[in-house]
């Protein structure tokens, strides 16, 4: 079994297709634990220790998620920390000031998951934030600097709203663990961040049907793609009558831009993956 | 397990109407936030049909148990935040502000009405055989509450407390739900809630860290998660909501934290 297909089954999606009682979760998930034990090691990355691929864990369910969590965060404190090295951005601007204050949480988000998953942790990967030489975040190469900043507040968008759904992906498969809350408070975390950085670069706070928005590079288009849902729990809320409340502008708009929809952990993984360099 | 028991009812003062001049009543909706209170129930399996604790006052609503219970919680406080937002749109701060914030907040508004309505179609359909056990439209008084729809100030600051306000109320809630298909719903709303807290704190002190400010967020970076019973007694405080209904039997988190 191929660690994305593994990953992709730890996805909400798929548990959620289902409608199950907190009891059969408990039964799908440790049927999960089988797998991730097989697989144990997401993305090719390193280990920290041989005891991640022990299902000994009472809590065995959660490392899947988390570790694909860390892999998250770990790409991201790495990415606003070599921004703000990078001189890329105007000192004391407002792209500045928050860059600093979203590395700071993401770098204790690091902190906060490996100490989680203690034994179970896993080493950062590589990344390559030129993806390939695709974008020049950093100003690295002959790019102007307008381009760049340009390029680094696209990316941190991407990065953003690819964590808010794939924190949401993981929820369901964190059910009944102690990390389900935690999961939660981080997850709001990065909807605060992505909300900044779409303002900051013209858009709206929240996404609408699955526009990438203005500026955004096309290879960020997975990370919106399957935003433009407008039936919640069977609910067409388009066609709903809203009475004597009616919504103001585009119904199809407002509707799509209510709800965030959580992502695949496969979806995460293959857009994190642009962005690691494969050990070889 | 211990089981605390809360009981929390709004005063009855609030319901002498003749000294409010302005009213919001509200008359349809649904929603997604949380609101209101708890206490640990006996029985925390989604049970639509099941009546409600004994209940001291037959008179006062309960919020009732389990996932029911968590959803009439969270519908209440989409309620609350659509009948703020309808309101804001009647003001003259509103009807005087710059185009970029009339956007903001008819965006605002359009998303907690979808909620609030989401909400009273889920649980009407979840009640279909128990309509009573059903959150019914609930009535708010801003200007007891000292809102002032017509202040800029009072708006932004009214606006901050109520999404930061829903964000760690769904935070709290979501170690309290049964079923898998219910979390997923509430993730999907408490994001786009925080969406919201952070562009109302950008509006109000901008180019700085307060779109996901220290005074929040911990050093683990993590937000807020409030116990429902904390989040009932902060809105019941704002002396906002004028319909007295109680959150006795909400479910208790599967895990402390």
């Amino acid at each position: 079994m191929s660690i994305i297909k593994m990953l992709d089954e730890f996805s909400s999606e798929n548990l959620m297709s289902k409608k199950s009682s907190r009891r059969d979760m408990f039964g799908t998930l440790s049927s999960f634990g089988k797998k991730a034990a097989i697989a144990a090691v997401p993305f090719g990355l390193a280990s920290k220790s041989t005891k991640a691929s022990a299902a000994t864990s009472m809590f065995f369910d959660h490392v899947g998620p988390l570790q694909l969590a860390l892999t998250l965060e770990y790409l991201e404190a790495e990415f606003y920390l070599k921004a703000l090295e990078s001189g890329v951005l105007e000192g004391g601007s407002r792209e500045e000031t928050a860059f600093m204050q979203i590395s700071k949480h993401e770098s204790a988000h690091v902190d906060f998951l490996m100490a989680a998953l203690a034994e179970d942790s896993i080493d950062s990967p590589t990344f390559d934030f030129t993806a390939g030489g695709a974008f020049d975040p950093f100003n690295e190469g002959d790019t102007s600097m307008e381009v760049s900043r340009a390029q680094m507040l696209a990316l941190a968008q991407a990065f953003e709203d690819t964590g808010v759904r794939a924190y949401k992906g993981q929820a369901g498969a964190l059910m009944g663990t102690p990390y389900l809350e935690p999961a939660l408070q981080i997850h709001s975390v990065e909807a605060k961040h992505a909300s900044e950085i779409r303002r900051i670069r013209g858009l709206k706070g929240w996404i609408t049907g699955n526009e990438r928005g203005d500026g955004m590079p096309e290879a960020t288009q997975a990370v919106y793609d399957g935003e433009e849902v407008t039936s919640q729990a069977g609910i067409d809320l388009v066609g709903y009558d809203y009475g004597d409340s009616p919504l103001v502008g585009d119904k199809t708009a407002a509707v799509t831009q209510a709800f965030d929809e959580p992502m695949t952990g496969e979806t995460a993984t293959a857009i994190a993956s642009l962005f690691i360099v494969s050990e070889s | 397990m211990k089981k605390p028991v809360v009981k929390l009812e709004l005063q009855d003062g609030k319901n002498s109407g003749s000294s409010r001049r302005r009213f919001i009543k509200m008359s349809s909706l649904a929603f997604a936030g949380s609101t209101l209170l708890y206490a640990c129930s006996e029985d925390d399996d989604f049970n639509p049909g099941m009546e409600p604790d004994p209940d001291p006052d037959p008179e006062v609503f309960d919020l009732g148990s389990g996932d029911l219970g968590i959803l009439n919680y969270a519908y209440a406080l989409e309620q609350l935040e659509a009948a703020f937002y309808t309101a804001v749109r009647s003001g003259s701060y509103y009807s005087g502000a710059p185009a970029e914030e009339q956007e903001l907040f008819d965006d605002l508004y359009n998303h907690e009405v979808i909620h609030r309505e989401f909400f009273r179609t889920a649980i009407a359909a979840a009640t279909a055989d128990t309509p009573e056990a059903m959150l019914p439209d609930l009535e708010f008084d801003l200007e007891a509450a000292g809102i002032d729809i017509n202040s800029r100030d009072s708006v932004l600051a009214t606006a901050m407390l109520l999404e930061d306000t829903g964000v760690s109320a769904y935070n709290g809630a979501g170690d309290r739900i049964a079923m898998a298909d219910y979390l997923v719903i509430a993730g999907k709303i408490v994001s786009v809630e925080a969406r919201h807290a952070s562009a109302i704190r950008s509006l109000l002190n901008p180019n700085s860290p307060d779109f996901a400010g220290d005074d929040v967020i911990d050093e683990n970076g993590l937000d807020p998660a409030a116990d429902p019973a904390d989040i009932y007694s902060a809105v019941v405080g704002l002396d906002v909501v004028a319909t007295p209904f109680t959150a006795n039997n909400l479910p208790a988190p599967q895990h402390e934290s």
